[in-house]
């Protein structure tokens, strides 16, 4: 049995900054009380044509946002004035679907740093953390309180702290929600992966070069 | 004795560059599969960080999403999407990768040529910039669907930084019925735990039912394992595996597969391995599915009724549920059989491989569609499409009255000219009904190639069973 290879925890990791820092967001929100919002939704695979990452925000929720001639509906969030904010706030199983990272650009090009939900899509979550775009996770009541408190006042300002980790409404309720520890240091020193993962590259090379021989790799 | 392991355990442990406390693990990619949508900004990283492909021959690229199905051999009408396939283009010859181009005989959609082309093998990890990479478990072995940032990290170091998941076992067993195939039972499970019921999870499917399928059935089945949130879903190796495998065009080969045959026997899991959840289900309950919603979990058998609000088990899902069933047109509490259908789709990574189109051909062979359905047939692959003119295939869908196209994802996503237009009910043997994915508005119902055959004959939601 190959065992994987462990190391020495206190190994300093050098990892260079490429993205945006974030530590703590207060801003006020916009409402989607929409289940099952998958990627499709977030960005229609016929916008998914460009070569680059911008420009992606212009098409955000695409479909719902705009009629077949290309006229705002009314009655779509992102088209009242009421509600602006950079967080916007999701029903449960929130970025399900399709593994497009242009679902993450799209959110984060339209000016969201933050998305709330009760829950989260593996693909989504991850693909937000590498671009900057926080996805918070909290129990299903406390989305509820969430919506209902920006319905009444939607200028109320939710403060996102990534730093302690909790999001806070504007009568003081506040409830606490898990990053991993790694994504975390990630979001708030503005790292990235591949620096980490670049400064693996011998070991890397070792294990390319076993696994390729025939009898190399034992289950 | 070392701790008895689950296969994907096994897979996963022998993977891992590196493992820290508090970080991801650095696991080590075999095999990487590329398209022209999800990797553009990808090699722009690359270019950025002036870096090479760290190993270009682990990774193969091919065209899919974007192309047209119709006179491939021209330059691609639509601007956008030419510049993306021209883009892949450029890219795989500057950093010095593989491209199955348009028109080359190994193109298709690349869930489909992997397999095919015997890329993809037992005990490998496999990604790809596309959720359905899981299709390629079904040869036991890790299998997932990563985004661009991803795909990057992976051309630059053949490694992702991955959360090990959560393991579950499904388990089906028994004898199906009759009409009833793996796009049924994969239904079925979706219907049962719902489109987000295994996120967090990796899915190992087993039981006799699964064990007696085909490898082309058992990709079916691993191919929508993202349609209930898991990461993948993959499936034992065994003797129909390895048949499969022998003699594909960059498998093992003579002695060197029997070598490997050898080891890949070993990808099972332990007698008393613990998997996270367990879920078993009896195959007889299994029937002829199809979706009446807009995600796949909403499925049902075709002889049911489309529930009601208070049939639904969790609240929760009631404000999503009329605006699904408002969005398709259909009354809660209502029949799906006989539902007029404007379209018929046999295609996408889910359902067209040769299997699937003999499975068609089989129900409608010496019939003519119905006059007012459009039915378009587009093949996985160039090798598909080759193989089933071979078996005079073509022959019997042009007899039908069916349009036998070239070969990509087409409708499934709409992203070439092939959209179902808006308003129009189209059973389809893809594996996504989200509102506006075949076309904006198009309203979508999932199914199996049979019933989607049989809705070609009849113009209308059918049981299959009655044309057996
Ligand atoms: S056929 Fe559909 S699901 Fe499969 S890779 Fe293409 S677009 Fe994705």
């Amino acid at each position: 049995m190959n065992n994987p290879r462990t190391t020495n925890n206190d190994e300093p990791i050098t990892i260079r900054m490429s993205k945006e820092k974030f530590l703590t967001l207060q801003s006020t929100a916009v409402p989607l009380a929409v289940e099952n919002i998958d990627t499709d939704q977030i960005i229609p695979a016929r916008f998914l044509k460009a070569t680059t990452r911008e420009g992606f925000g212009e098409n955000l929720f695409r479909d719902w946002r705009y009629d077949g001639d290309g006229k705002p509906k009314v009655d779509f969030v992102l088209n009242n004035p009421t509600f602006t904010g950079k967080i916007l706030v999701a029903g449960k199983n929130f970025g399900c679907g399709s593994s497009r990272e242009h679902a993450a650009w799209a959110l984060y090009d339209y000016g969201f740093r933050v998305v709330i939900s009760s829950f989260f899509a593996d693909i989504f979550k991850n693909n937000a953390l590498n671009n900057a775009l926080l996805p918070v996770q909290v129990s299903d009541a406390f989305l509820k309180n969430i919506f209902t408190a920006i319905e009444k006042y939607p200028s109320a300002i939710i403060e996102v702290s990534l730093e302690n980790q909790f999001v806070k409404l504007p009568d003081g309720t506040k409830e606490s929600f898990e990053i991993n520890p790694y994504k975390k240091a990630c979001m708030i020193n503005g790292y990235d992966d591949i620096d980490y993962l670049l400064s693996l590259q011998e070991e890397i090379k070792e294990f390319d070069f076993k696994s390729r021989e025939p009898q190399a790799t034992s289950y | 004795m070392s701790k008895p392991k689950t296969l994907f355990d096994k897979i996963w442990d022998a993977h891992v560059v590196k493992q820290k406390d508090g970080y991801p693990d650095v696991l080590f990619i075999d095999r990487h599969f590329i398209h022209e949508v999800t990797s553009p900004q990808a090699f722009d990283g690359l270019r950025k960080r002036n870096i090479p492909v760290f190993n270009t021959k682990r990774t193969t690229a091919t065209a899919d999403h974007n192309v047209p199905t119709k006179d491939q051999h021209l330059p691609i009408r639509e601007a956008l999407s030419r510049h993306q396939v021209e883009t892949l283009r450029k890219n795989c010859a500057e950093f010095g990768i593989e491209l199955y181009d348009l028109g080359h005989p190994f193109q298709g959609i690349v869930h489909i040529i992997g397999p095919e082309l015997g890329l993809t093998l037992p005990g490998m990890t496999i990604v790809c910039g596309d959720s359905h990479t899981s299709t390629h478990g079904a040869f036991g072995n890790i299998a997932f669907g990563i985004g661009t940032s991803e795909v990057e990290q992976v051309l630059a170091t053949q490694c992702v930084l991955q959360y090990k998941p959560k393991t579950m076992r499904i388990e089906v067993n028994g004898k199906l019925g009759k009409g009833v195939v793996a796009k049924d039972i994969i239904l079925y499970i979706i219907s049962k735990i719902s489109a987000s019921g295994a996120t967090g999870y990796f899915v190992e499917y087993a039981g006799s039912a699964i064990e007696n399928l085909s490898m082309e059935a058992r990709m079916t089945i691993c191919n929508m394992s993202i349609e209930m949130g898991a990461r993948g879903g993959l499936i034992a190796p065994d003797s129909t595996t390895f048949n499969y495998i022998r003699g594909r065009k960059f498998a093992p080969q003579a002695e060197a597969f029997e070598q490997h045959v050898e080891q890949w026997m070993e990808l099972k899991t332990d007698a008393g391995a613990v998997y996270d959840k367990v879920l078993t289900y009896d195959a007889a309950d299994i029937a002829p599915m199809i979706t009446y919603g807009t995600n796949p979990g909403m499925g049902i058998r075709v002889t049911d009724r489309i529930p009601t609000e208070n049939e639904l088990k969790e609240i929760s899902e009631k404000n999503s549920f009329s605006k699904s069933l408002e969005y398709m047109g259909l009354e809660p509490g209502s029949q799906l059989l006989g539902k007029t259908v404007d379209y018929v789709f046999i295609g996408s990574c889910t359902n067209a491989r040769i299997e699937d189109l003999r499975l068609v051909a089989s129900i409608v062979k010496g019939k003519k569609k119905s006059p007012h359905v459009e039915v378009w047939v587009v093949p996985g692959s160039k090798q598909v499409e080759e193989q089933a003119r071979k078996e005079g295939l073509d022959k019997i869908f042009e007899a039908a009255g069916f349009e036998l196209r070239g070969p990509g994802c087409s409708a499934c996503l709409g992203m070439n000219e092939d959209k179902i237009p808006a308003g129009k009910y189209c059973i389809s043997t893809s594996n996504r009904n989200f509102e506006g994915r075949q076309g904006p508005k198009s309203r979508t119902f999932l199914a199996s190639p049979l019933s989607a055959a049989a809705a070609a004959i009849t113009g209308k939601v059918t049981d299959v069973r009655e044309l057996l």
